[in-house]
This record gives structure tokens, sequence and C-alpha cells, in this order.
């Protein structure tokens, strides 16, 4: 008996039970595809977390004061923004912005609007804070030396205040005095809760004059040349603070959150660290789902292929009596099993790769390439398994046994 | 006379261990030569399907020897074994047993198959064994449209179609009407006119008293062999009276 003939005998055994053979196949499909888009989700929404946060530019730090508020001894000033710009103590400091925000009613023919912050800085800062500006120009350092009363705007303020008007050139009142409107920012990702677009940028001078005073400053963004230079900029920034506030040195350490220092410095690749491994704890509780599904879904396997081949045990024994060898009916029932794994994790595979083209939840799915490979070959490996285990062990029954089994 | 088709000495088949010890056989031998019709009669219990199944190779005995065609039966591997019963015997069984959900051609295909048969080759001689059945034109029926009778026919057709050296039929009219009963009947008849060796199991008195030979069985003993007509003449058919005592041999242990 050729092996094409035994192939076609299983063939004829998997379509005489038709339904059967689409169910296990379905079992096996809903198994591996649940899997591998389980796995997906949760690497896709790893992945939009770490690309939100490389949008907020990986080559900056910020330092922010820890003090009480007014405290005159523990406070960012000015000075300091301006001291940290030394190209012998910090060389690898591309540029320092000063920013101090505040929230503030925008207020434009009638209408108003309440701008979350405020922000005073100085032109540096859109490239340093990676945000460009959409239309329009942004600020030079002219206008913030000079302190003239120009505004960048967010995406949210130009379509609560000029719906369906250009607002460039447009004068609005902020804090009871005239800014006129020069640009608007390029609309920018939402990285919290917060309307990212719901910001208004003007020359430090500017609003400290008008809105904050000339206190302390909220923080500095310091913007190193290039983001393997983070560090170092990082060390030379405590450096010359250290030195301004009279702290001494051994009281900082590399991440500066030392609670003695009156200063805290954030550095978003830190940020970048932080979030990384928060969502790898979240893929891999994802993957514990998912093996545990895995499981839950080869254990229907492993149920299904011990009925089918339990219930045919009499046909075992009807093909023995008939005088079919045992390594004949083994090989049939194993291709069996073998076609039902293959095709229905073949199909599982098919359906998650479509199912991952949509996004779920809220996040696009990117397929992990391991956990195809796992998932259909724990599923045919298990089908392989436990569809040949009991084949085998009815094919090596005596013929009156098998006929006899109910 | 050739060798006999079947052979057995001192057969005994013991079920279970300790107390439920049942002994099924006790110690049965026998002889059927080429061409003899035989029927194995016994109430319930009195081991005529264990015998059944150890002539036919699907069960192995305890103790004694069994030589099919000349072949020691119990000396055989897996395989050799699965090849006797492929070539060597044909198994017809009470509850027809055909493959579920597939068609008549195919189950009789079936050990031609196994026997490493061409696919054309088993096609025609698949038909020609119904045909011999009367059932040519229910080759494409599954199991399930058949009736009862014609699946007996079917399974009868697919015993012979490897043309085995011997027949055994496992009381093949115990789950039929009388007409079914009939049509098998009548079939069995014409195959042992065309010399085939038949052994069967009954306990229809009507059924055995139309073969050549009756062999009666209690509690897992002959008690009785009777010859009811010769071996080398048709058989007597459906009107077939009880006028037998030609030989009478006491086989095995004859009680006392």
């Amino acid at each position: 008996m050729t092996f094409y003939e035994v192939v076609r005998f299983a063939l004829r055994g998997l379509s005489a039970n038709k339904l059967r053979s689409a169910l296990t196949m379905l079992g096996i499909l809903i198994g591996v595809a649940a899997v591998i888009l389980l796995v997906a989700v949760g690497n896709g929404s790893a992945k939009a977390i770490s690309d939100r946060i490389e949008a907020l530019g990986t080559n900056t730090i910020t330092v922010m004061s820890t003090g009480r508020g007014g405290s005159s001894s523990t406070a960012l000033t000015k000075d300091m923004s301006d001291a940290l710009v030394d190209p012998v103590l910090a060389p690898d400091v591309r540029s320092v912005s000063p920013v101090v925000s505040a929230s503030a009613t925008i207020t434009f023919e009638g209408t108003d609007h309440d701008v979350n912050s405020f922000v005073g800085t100085t032109p540096g800062w859109f490239a340093a804070s990676n945000t460009p500006v959409g239309s329009g120009a942004g600020f030079t350092a002219d206008d913030e030396s000079q302190g003239r009363r120009v505004v960048v705007i967010g995406q949210t303020v130009a379509e609560e205040l000029f719906p369906g008007v250009d607002p460039i050139d447009k004068q609005v009142t902020v804090g009871g005095a005239l800014f006129t409107v020069v640009g608007v920012l390029a609309e920018k990702s939402s990285t919290g809760f917060q309307d990212a677009n719901d910001t208004a940028v003007a020359p430090l001078s500017a609003v400290r004059q008008v809105l904050t005073g000339y206190g302390a400053l909220n923080s500095i963004l310091v913007e190193a040349r290039s983001p393997d230079q983070v560090d170092a900029v990082q060390s030379e920034v405590s450096t010359i603070l250290n030195q301004r506030l009279n702290v001494t040195a051994t009281a900082t350490s590399a991440n500066g959150r030392q609670s003695t220092t009156p200063y805290r410095i954030q550095n978003a690749s830190q940020l970048l660290a932080t979030q990384t491994e928060t969502a790898d704890t979240f893929t891999t509780l994802l993957g514990a789902v998912a093996a545990i599904s895995l499981l839950v879904g080869g254990i229907g396997i492993t149920n299904i292929m011990l009925v089918t081949v339990t219930e045919r045990t009499r046909e075992i024994g009807i093909r023995k009596a008939l005088g079919a060898p045992r390594r004949t009916i083994l090989t049939q029932f194993l291709i069996e099993a073998t076609l039902l794994s293959v095709i229905g994790g073949a199909l599982g595979v098919a359906a998650a790769l479509i199912g991952s083209s949509f996004e779920i939840v809220g996040v696009k799915p990117v397929i992990v390439p391991s956990s195809i490979g796992l998932a259909l070959g724990v599923s045919i490996a298990i089908g392989l398994f436990f569809g040949g285990l009991p084949a085998s062990r009815a094919a090596r029954l005596r013929p009156i046994d098998a006929l006899r089994y109910e | 006379m050739t060798r006999p088709v079947l052979d057995v000495r001192d057969l005994t088949k013991v079920y279970g261990t300790g107390e439920a010890t049942v002994h099924a056989l006790a110690g049965v031998s026998a002889t059927v030569e080429r061409g003899d019709y035989v029927a194995i009669m016994g109430s319930s219990g009195s081991g005529k399907s264990t015998l059944m199944n150890i002539l036919g190779a699907l069960d192995v005995p305890s103790s004694g020897t069994y030589h099919l065609d000349g072949v020691d039966v119990s000396k055989l591997a897996d395989r050799q074994l699965a090849l006797a019963r492929n070539r060597l015997i044909g198994f017809i069984f009470q509850a027809f047993n055909l493959i579920p959900r597939t068609t008549a051609a195919a189950n009789v295909e079936l050990p031609l198959a196994y026997a490493g048969v061409k696919p054309r080759e088993r096609r025609r001689r698949a038909l020609e064994a119904l045909d011999v059945v009367g059932l040519a034109d229910r080759a494409r029926h599954e199991p399930n449209q058949l009736s009862g009778g014609q699946q007996q026919r079917v399974a009868v057709a697919r015993a012979l179609v490897t043309e085995p050296a011997l027949l055994l039929a496992d009381e093949p009219t115990g789950n039929l009407d009388s007409r079914s009963t009939d049509d098998v009947l009548n079939v069995f008849d014409q195959l042992s006119t065309a010399g085939r060796t038949i052994v069967l199991i009954t306990h229809e008195p009507e059924v055995g008293a139309r073969t050549k030979r009756l062999i009666r069985l209690v509690d897992g003993r002959i008690v009785e062999d009777t010859r009811q007509s010769p071996i080398n003449r048709p058989p007597v058919g459906p009107h077939a009276g009880r006028h037998a005592v030609s030989t009478v041999q006491w086989a095995g242990g004859a009680r006392t």
C-alpha cells in the first residue's frame, strides 16, 4: 500500500466527518490566532508608548526646582540658565531654554479661551522641545530681547479662537496686554490626558512682564548636541548648578533625584527607559495571558483529538480485521491529525495577520514573528501528539478488543 | 485430499483471573476441509463467539494450536497476522461493521487496498463481488442508505473480494429479519456451491440445517459434530430437513 493511498484514506477520513473536522480546525485556528493577536496587541501598545516618548525628544534634559515656591536661595533664575551656556564648563550643550509657564485666558474679539500652559521661553525651545511651528513663524531672539508681545498658539487654541479665520497677525488679549499671533504650532500627538495642542508660546521677557513677574523660572530645558551626550550634559549641568546653589558635589548623583539638591533633572531617555520597562511588564502580562490561552486551546485540541480517535476505535478494529497493518493505520491517523493541525494552524496565522491590520482597542497590533512560530509549533505538536497517541494505542489493540470498544 | 483449511487442536481460552476465571473454551479440536460449509451452534455463553474470534485471528487462544491453510497462526508477528487476515480470511460480523459514511464500493475495496491492489483493478473486483451478492446497483450507496440485509450482503462481498481460503461469519443473520436472512443465506449457498469454505456461527436451527456440517458447542466443548450433506455436493438449500447422522465425530473432551 503506497503512501499516496494512505493520504487518500486520510483525506476520505476527514471528509467523512466534515463538521467535526471543521470544528477541530476552528478550535486550532482560534487558539493560534488568539495567541498571535494578543502578543501583537501587547507589542503594538509598547511600541506606541515608546514612539510617543521618542517624539518628546530624547536629547534633552529638563531642570526643575524642587524647592518650596518663593524661596530665593533655591529657585531657578535666568542667571542660572544663562550660566549653563558655557562652552568651557558645558561643551556638550547645544541650547538652553529657560521656561516659565502659567495658565492664562486669551481673548479675541470677545471670545475667551483658557490656555493651560502659556509658555514663556527663548526661540531655542521650539527645536529643543520638538515642537515645530506649523504655519507662520516662531519668534526670534530679537523679539525675546526686545520683549515684543508676539505669540505662537497651539492647534486647539487656533481652532477655538479663530474658527475658519487665519490667525496670523491677529491681535489677542492676554492678561490685559495685546499680543500679536505670529505662528501656529504643528499638530502634536498627545502624550497624556492633557491636550498638548492647547498651548501658547511667547517670548520669555514678554510673559514675565505681563503674566508671571520676574520671579523664579519653572524649568530650564537643556538640549544636548546628540542623544549620546545626554548623560554628559546632565553632569555638566549639575556641576554648574551645584556651584551656583552652593550644593556639595557629593549630594548630586547622576540622576539628580537626590532630595538634598534643590533642583531635579528629568531626562527624556530615563523617562523612555522607565516607560519601556512598564511596556515590557505589560507585554509580559499579555504574554502570560496568551500562554494560558494557548494552554487552554491546547487542552481543547487534545480533547477533540482524543474524542476523534477514540470514537473511531471501532473503525480501527474493522480495518485491522480486514488486514490493515498497524503502521498503515497509524500513518493514516497521523496524517489526519497533521492535516487538521497544519491547516487549522495556517488558517489561524492567516486570521491573525488579517486581524492585525485593524486597530484593536485603540492599539495597532505589531506581529511578533516568534509568536507565530510558537503558537503554530505548540498547536501542531499537541495535535500530532494527542492525535497520534490514542491512534497508536488503538492500533496496538487486538482487533477484537478494538471492535468491542464502546 | 490436500491439507485442511482449518486445523485447531486443544484450543482453550480463559478470561479473567482468580475467582472470576471463565473458561470460554475448554479444549476444542476440529479440522475443516476445503469446500466444507460448517455451522457452529450453541447457546449463549457456549464459547462459539470466542472460537470464531480466534479462528478469525482477531483474538489469541490461551493455549492450543491453530493452523490456517497450513500456517501456524499463533507464531505470526503483527505484520504477518495482518497479512493472514487480509489474504486467508474473510470475516463477516453480526453487526455488519461497515465503515460509516463510506460507499459500499469503497467498503468492499478496502481489503484490496490493504492488499496493495491497484485502484482500477480494485474497482473492477469490488463491483464483481457486489454483483455476486446482487448489489451491483447499490455500489455508490453509503451504509446508512442500505437496509440491514443489504448491508450484510455488502459485508459478505467485502469478505469474499480477496478470494480468501476461508469465509467466517459470526451470526451473520442475527440482526436480520427472515427475508434478509434468506437473501444472505442464498448468497452463502451460492458461494458454497462455487467451492468456497464457509464456517458460520448461528443459534437459529433453520440456518444450521442448511449447512453441510453441524458442530454443537456446550460450555466451551464440542458435544456434537454432524455431517448433514456431502462435502462435494451443493448445499441442500432452504428446504433442508434434519436427515443427518451420517457421521458423528466426538472431538475434544467429550463429556462423560
